[in-house]
């Protein structure tokens, strides 16, 4: 029993945990340009992002391999996180002291470029507001998921992976 | 109620015209193509019939035509599976109370008027293995027969709204209803299979060295489907687990909530627990969601989430919480689930006094496995036995999904328990199988049988597939392909 990793215990995973199993980028990456972060820490046989990045970044060796982003490669694309089947890549990017988030957002309604939208933690809990900077839209998206880009305090970059739009 | 606004469906597309329909004599709406289950669903009529001796209250759980729990009367014929029958202008349901007369006016089909049907392959089921059967035996040079005793091809594909995992060329990335669209669209277009939906299979029997499948086509017509190989696809059933009044209408199926939702854009609840943290559990909360219906909470008797841990994120991130080490103990009600009681478990598996909690829902999914569908190749004579990772009673076979009855071959959950991306590529290797033993394939095929064989392998590799190959290993004869 000792051995089932925390992150299946509770169903999502602290980033503790997850420095512990990927690398995450450096501050200095992570204020040049937006840089993909694969939050796939188990071994499931799926390989779209490794398909689809195009200046092949992801790295995988077999299909059941967890997927590695080599942070020097990567182009901040977006393309493994509107394709990623299991919604489990992000994009995050340093500015000034704000941070942005690109993650998917496959529910209704889908917000407006501009609005402002409550931000989720991975459990879920409301840890703030976060402007709306940019949406693909589904049909522009080429994983068919519609994803968004979230600017929002530096410190929280780390904890938000949803939105909640909340509209009267 | 019915759904209008989603963010992966549009159900405006799909609904057909108006239609009414009469439930114990008072009309309701319904659109044509849907049936006559999900109508009433929509009606918030969710007590289809009466049990024989006790007189309780029955409800769907299955939805695709496998349980009975939702039989009805139809135009004063009992035992319709209201399920998987379609409306129709002006039909008059009732509900069944236990086991009820058929009207003496009505005459059972003869076998001499059986309308008969010749092709190479009769493949059984139409889902993703049952379809990737049919297409690439097909291709491979068999005239192929599928049938399906649902209203629409596709098997479970047609409510998955979520992307498939694997690789691309097989659909990796692509959602589980644009699956079924190409994989329909291509056994339409191909002229050398002919599709018979509605139509269940209840016997084979064989002639000779001819096969032949017998049907019954829309509840009435018998139907005889002759062939030299058949490919038994039947997909998997929904278990249940024993608790208080789990027989309370509006304990569902996770299969039957997907139906409801996706399929027919019928509003399955306002307020749903889920039993269970398998990919289905997870997957069923997430789509929940997407429809606009609260999910209280997943609960899971193991200590840990039992599906990918990437499906599991999903929902917790939107705040749906999962209660490992929990059970369900009883659901509370009249006529319908109001209440579910559940309680945590002790290192023994036994619940703990005082940590019973109590959720207010209208439905409680059980997402608490599959056993595969055997029946058809039972009833034919085929090899038997009880493999526990495979998630039930399976077929013994070979590499080339052939059963110990020769030209029988079978392929998908039917097969064991696994998921859509194995079932396509078992599917595959057992069309072209059948299409090599009814001879009318040449050997060269035999090349894309080795290939789909390294595909399926290598799907296996990880964690997940190993706990399968256990589970193959002990049903194989001959040689395991690794």
């Amino acid at each position: 029993m000792s051995e089932i990793p925390e992150y299946l215990r509770k169903g999502y995973i602290e980033i503790e945990e997850l420095k512990k199993i990927i690398e995450l980028p450096s501050e200095e990456r992570l204020r040049k340009k937006p840089v993909a972060i694969p939050e796939c820490p188990q071994e499931i046989p799926c390989a779209p992002c490794r398909e689809i990045c195009p200046t092949d970044a992801v790295i995988m060796e077999n299909v059941n391999d967890i997927p590695r982003v080599n942070y020097d490669k990567c182009i901040g694309c977006s393309l493994c996180v509107q394709i990623c089947p299991g919604l489990a890549f992000f994009m995050v990017y340093y500015k000034g002291n704000k941070a942005r988030v690109t993650m998917p957002h496959e529910l209704l309604p889908i917000p407006s470029v501009g609005e402002e939208v409550v931000l989720l933690n991975r459990v879920g809990e409301e840890v703030g507001k976060g402007k709306v900077i940019t949406v693909v839209p589904r049909e522009k998206s080429k994983g068919d998921t519609p994803i968004i880009t979230v600017e929002m305090p530096i410190e929280l970059a780390w904890d938000v992976r949803a939105v909640k739009v909340v509209r009267e | 109620m019915r759904l209008n606004e989603h963010p992966i469906l549009n159900f405006q597309k799909r609904r057909g015209k108006k239609i009414k329909i009469y439930f114990e004599g008072q009309p309701l709406d319904a659109y044509e193509g849907e049936t006559i289950a999900m109508a009433l669903h929509a009606a918030g009529i969710r007590v289809l019939s009466y049990s024989g001796e006790k007189h309780r209250p029955r409800g769907l759980f299955c939805a695709i035509g496998k349980c009975s729990s939702c039989l009805v009367k139809v135009n004063g014929i009992p035992n319709v599976r209201s399920c998987i029958t379609l409306v129709e202008d002006g039909m008059r349901i009732e509900r069944q109370q236990g086991k009820e007369e058929i009207p003496k006016t009505v005459k059972p089909p003869q076998w001499k008027d059986a309308i008969k049907v010749e092709g190479d392959v009769v493949i059984i089921g139409g889902g993703p293995a049952g379809l990737m059967a049919a297409i690439n035996a097909a291709k491979a040079g068999a005239k192929v027969v599928l049938i399906d005793e649902n209203p629409m091809l596709g098997g479970q594909l047609v409510k998955q709204t979520h992307k498939f995992f694997g690789k691309r060329e097989q659909f990796a990335g692509v959602r589980g209803v644009k699956i079924a669209e190409i994989l329909i669209e291509q056994a339409e277009k191909n002229e050398n299979i002919e599709l018979y939906t509605e139509t269940s299979a209840i016997g084979i029997f064989q002639e000779n060295d001819r096969k032949l499948v017998v049907a019954i086509r829309k509840n009435k017509e018998l139907v005889e489907f002759w062939g030299k190989a058949i490919v038994v696809a039947t997909g998997a059933m929904e278990k249940m687990i024993p608790f208080e009044n789990n027989d309370l209408p509006g304990i569902y199926g996770a299969g039957a909530i997907q139906t409801l939702m996706n399929t027919y854009g019928v509003k399955p609840a306002d307020r749903v627990l889920i039993v269970g943290a398998g990919n289905v559990g997870l997957i069923l909360a997430y789509q929940l969601l997407q429809a606009g219906v609260e999910v209280k909470a997943i609960i899971e008797a193991m200590p840990k989430v039992g599906g990918y841990f990437v499906h599991a994120a999903k929902v917790r991130r939107l705040g749906i919480p999962i209660l490992t080490r929990h059970t369900i103990l009883r659901a509370e009600g009249k006529e319908k689930v109001e209440r579910a009681i559940v309680a945590q478990l002790d290192e023994n598996w036994k619940p703990i006094p005082g940590t019973e909690k109590v959720f207010d829902v209208d439905v409680i999914a059980l997402a608490v496995g599959l056993r595969p569908s055997i029946e058809l190749l039972h009833q034919a004579g085929c090899q038997i036995a009880y493999i526990r990772e495979l998630s039930g009673h399976v077929v013994r076979r070979d590499a080339r999904m052939e059963t110990t009855i020769k030209g029988i071959f079978v392929a998908g959950d039917a097969a064991g328990i696994e998921e859509a991306t194995t079932a396509m590529l078992e599917g595959k290797i057992a069309g072209i199988s059948a299409a090599l033993y009814s001879g009318k394939s040449n050997i060269s095929w035999l090349k894309e049988i080795e290939k789909t064989q390294k595909e399926l392998t290598e799907f296996r590799s990880g964690p997940f597939g190993k706990h399968v190959l256990e589970g193959i290993k002990k049903v194989m004869v001959g040689e395991i392909n690794e």
